[in-house]
């Protein structure tokens, strides 16, 4: 369902945990889908013994795909127009995270209707990993 | 990194996708589904266009016939260079994705990559930070332009230290 100009405030708040207990084989999952096999995020030995890393830990990118999942939950399949993001932390195999989505505002131009949203991505300490924007086309 | 390849946006990589970031809507699964939806198609999630790697005959990420590679095996790395330590980290720093259209499974995009800008900074915690932009815009069949992709590497000079 796609979200209504009409029915938003800027404020509004919506959010989702987006990755419970994140798991290592989720990491293997996400590279052999994204083809991204570096083994800081997919081999503990190199990640611990030669990168000197306390673990593997997932790519930003994973990060950024389970916060989207937040986003098009939010605004509707196929309605982004814009969706960027900067990694503030790494995320660690048993990490719980929280994606958060807050409308900043509220346009219309040209006969079009957009939301813009700020995101911010939590991990269960409370420490901010990825903070970005969006901005989606939603119905009068 | 090749500078242009072709990337087919094909379902059961969507499918693939789509579980990796543990999304189970099924407009990325399901093309009965899909097709009683307003984008009408099974379509990508929007971080989809990253995975085009996969199609880039240079990436380096991915381990090649014939060639080395530095993860672990009989030893903990296949470089041995690497174990001389000192190195920093290739970072992901940011990732910025422009939608023209939502891209759908059978679409043939070609994507181009454009060298960005490169700068200096000296970080709170990995010492010196180099960064480095890249743009890649991805093309349908039909010459038009379907996402641009704009991505900020960052190579450190120290291991990240874990937040505690």
């Amino acid at each position: 369902m796609a979200l209504k100009a009409s029915e938003l405030t800027v404020g509004d708040t919506y959010s989702e945990i987006v990755v419970e207990d994140l798991k290592r084989t989720q990491l293997v999952q996400y590279a052999g889908a994204s083809g991204d096999y570096n083994p800081l995020h997919t081999d503990e030995v190199f990640a611990t013994q030669v990168a000197g890393y306390p673990a593997v830990f997932a790519h930003g990118m994973l990060t950024m795909g389970m916060t989207g999942k937040l986003m098009t939950n939010t605004v509707g399949d196929g309605r982004l127009k814009k969706y960027g993001v900067r990694f503030k932390a790494q995320v660690w195999p048993g990490d719980t995270l929280e994606a958060k989505a807050t409308v900043a505002a509220i346009n219309s131009e040209d006969g079009e209707n957009t939301v813009d949203f700020e995101i911010e991505t939590t991990n269960q300490d409370g420490v901010v990993v990825l903070t970005g924007q969006a901005t989606a086309r939603v119905d009068a | 990194m090749a500078a242009e390849f072709r990337f087919p946006v094909e379902a059961s990589h969507i499918l693939m996708f789509a579980r990796s970031v543990g999304d189970a809507n099924p407009i990325y699964e399901d093309a009965e589904h899909a097709a009683g939806t307003e984008a009408g198609h099974v379509i990508a999630p929007p971080t989809f266009c990253q995975s085009s790697a996969q199609f880039d005959p240079d990436y380096f990420l991915r381990p090649k016939v014939g060639e080395p590679w530095f993860g672990s095996g009989k030893n903990p790395t296949g470089d041995p260079e690497r174990l001389k330590g000192g190195g920093g980290t290739g970072l992901h720093a940011e990732q910025h994705f422009e939608y023209h259209r939502t891209p759908k499974a059978g679409d043939q995009l070609t994507a181009t990559v454009i060298p960005g800008k490169e700068w200096e900074k000296q970080g709170r915690k990995g010492g010196n930070l180099k960064f480095r932009e890249g743009i890649t815009e991805y093309r349908d069949q039909n010459g038009e332009l379907v996402v641009t992709a704009r991505s900020i590497g960052v190579q450190t000079e120290k291991v990240v230290e874990k937040e505690s």
